[in-house]
């Protein structure tokens, strides 16, 4: 399971990379959005894949879960839910002033700004 | 008296109250101000009372909502950081008042203050907790208050530069928690005292080594060591001025500190490899950054490579890992947030007399504004570390420290980076504030003297530290100390 695993993190990672390389803004927040998805699967993976009961509630059971990789995905799904709705956002607010959503000509230095 | 035991969350919990309740009050900018200006004062005030407490008591630990300590949340306050909340209570006074006079009212209505203070919780929460998960969800609350103040105002340049900045973030960000997993997988534990004593059990194996270089790229990336920096001379330079002090003094050496508590810690076991990257790399990012602050002609870019330049010094001192090395790097990282704050305000009030930060269009601002020339002289010889203000103790603690580690090469290249640190300061003052007095247009509408205030304020702070550090050292070397010998830190966390 761990390997399957390995393997849906590790493609989730290359599209995501190859996402945030595009020129648009947009595929570049749908980038970062499979990048975090990534992370989250892995740190579920880190944890451990096992099957056991819920933690705390029952004592007789002969193993269970890990709780806290799941307190931990469930913080960092909600911070970049929130980090990706505030780019959003910006994106759009970007577009509507800079007038164009192509990363390329957003270069620029003190100079034309 | 058992609610004191609660006092090390006071810094926290106090900009996360001021922070809501501003919300409240938006539409009202005297409200506003009035307590946005109190409520740093009394921050300041009890993070005094806090470093007073460590230092008579120790290092001060509450475990949140009472789970024992490795399996809950831990906030820890040691002498690093309750002095490092102490200094960011400092700058972000300095800051707020600034603001009164800087930031335009319409832009004040929108939850400015409350931004300030919730990047304040962000910072003084990183520098307080003792988990390092808990550290990340900190470093995503000062990030995402960062996100705002930067594209505050919503100027051309401030929105472009902000979708790059949260790029770089959202991808560092990633990194951390990848990180944290990989860690947790090895260990176990994320409590950091707890970490640190399971990582001195497995002893040296090479996935620790890969999980130290993976911490070394995501605190590296928001400290902008080399060759992460990339990012940083862009977004630093879009935001308003008390923005930019902001960013400059604090969010930086929230990068810094991470590395130094991460680097003093936990990875102990291959100092070999793991701190002799950390050292090379401190070392080209000190000569990166005087390259680039010599190079330009841009009084904000020169002070923006400053700070690049104040990150390899701290961070060599660091890597070398000598007693006195490290009392020189806290004494650094102190010295230096304080004055980088007053350069950016200082340079601010600059660029609002000029219309232009251009260096080539400015000249004789010291005939007009004596104030601000003389406050401006005394910062840059403050930051180039002329004996006897505060630069100078502590370089010469870490060159000491180099020297006794037998890093000569890295000592010589800091002690010369300090001579074209203060080359690349007087540059400004030598083409800005002599030469030939011009008229600016609307140069009349800027209040100086009433934005001099917070500069000066920090400026005086950072001279008594460098005259008093006589003082001073006791703190320092009590912080120092707790970072050169781990066990420390360790049983004050983890005592039965």
């Amino acid at each position: 399971m761990e390997i399957i695993m390995a393997f849906v993190i590790g493609i989730l990672f290359m599209s995501a990379t190859y996402l945030m390389l595009s020129k648009s803004l947009l595929r570049i927040i749908v980038g970062t959005g499979l990048l975090s998805h990534g992370a989250h699967l892995l740190i579920l993976t880190m944890g451990g894949l096992k099957r056991g009961t819920v933690p705390l509630l029952g004592e007789n059971a002969s193993s269970y879960t890990d709780p806290i990789p799941q307190a931990l995905i469930l913080t960092a799904i909600v911070i970049s839910f929130g980090v990706t709705a505030f780019f959003l956002v910006l994106a759009y607010r970007a577009y509507q002033e800079i007038g164009t959503d192509n990363i390329e000509r957003m270069r620029g230095n003190e100079g034309n700004d | 008296m058992k609610e004191m035991i609660n006092f090390l969350i006071l810094p926290i919990v106090i900009p996360f109250l001021t922070g809501i309740l501003l919300i409240f009050f938006a539409k009202y900018v005297p409200i506003q101000r009035g307590i946005a200006g109190i409520s740093a004062l009394l921050n300041i005030i009890v993070s005094a009372m806090l470093v007073n407490k460590v230092h008579h008591e120790g290092i001060q630990t509450l475990n949140v909502s009472s789970w024992q300590a490795p399996f809950g949340i831990t906030l820890v306050s040691d002498m690093l950081s309750a002095l490092l909340v102490l200094t960011t209570s400092i700058i972000v006074f300095a800051c707020v008042i600034y603001s009164f006079k800087s930031i335009k009212p319409e832009q004040e209505r929108y939850y400015f203050y409350s931004a300030m203070n919730f990047l304040a919780l962000g910072v003084i929460g990183a520098f307080t907790t003792g988990d390092i998960f808990n550290l990340f969800v900190f470093f995503e609350v000062l990030l995402m208050s960062s996100y705002v103040l930067l594209v505050h105002g919503g100027t051309k340049i401030q929105l472009r530069e902000s979708l790059k900045y949260i790029l770089v973030n959202v991808i560092s960000s990633a990194l951390f928690v990848i990180t944290v997993a990989y860690l947790y997988s090895v260990v176990g534990t994320l409590n950091m005292a707890h970490i640190s004593v399971r990582l001195s059990e497995l002893g040296q194996s090479g996935i620790i080594t890969v999980i130290a270089v993976l911490f070394l790229i995501v605190f590296g990336l928001k400290g902008a060591i080399f060759p992460l920096f990339f990012w940083l001379p862009g977004s630093y330079y879009a935001p308003p001025a008390p923005v930019m002090a902001l960013f400059g003094a604090l969010l930086t050496k929230v990068g810094v500190y991470s590395i130094i508590r991460t680097y003093t810690l936990f990875f102990l076991q291959d100092t070999g490899y793991t701190h002799q990257l950390l050292g090379i790399l401190a070392i080209i990012t000190i000569i990166v950054g005087v390259i680039g602050a010599i190079a330009y002609s841009d009084v904000k870019m020169i002070i923006i490579y400053n700070i690049i330049v104040a990150v390899g010094v701290i961070l060599f001192g660091v890597a070398v890992m000598e007693p006195e090395s490290l009392t020189g790097s806290v004494f650094y990282l102190i010295h230096d947030m304080i004055v980088k704050a007053a350069l950016f305000l200082l340079v601010g009030i600059m660029i609002s007399i000029a219309g232009t930060s251009n260096l080539r269009k400015i000249s004789g601002l010291i005939k007009r504004y004596p104030g601000l020339g003389w406050t401006f002289f005394i910062a840059a010889l403050v930051l180039a570390g002329i004996p006897p203000f505060s630069g100078f103790v502590g370089k010469v603690l870490i060159v000491q420290g180099g020297f006794i580690g037998e890093h000569f090469w890295g000592a010589g290249i800091v002690l010369i980076s300090s001579l074209l640190v203060l080359f690349s300061i007087m540059k400004i003052f030598i083409n800005g504030f002599w030469g030939t007095p011009q008229s600016y247009k609307g140069e009349e509408m800027v209040p100086v003297r009433k934005l001099l205030a917070a500069p000066v304020i920090l400026v005086s702070i950072s001279v008594l530290y460098g005259a008093g550090s006589e003082f001073v050292y006791p703190y320092i070397s009590q912080a120092a100390e707790t970072l050169a010998n781990p066990s420390i830190y360790i049983d004050a966390v983890l005592k039965e």
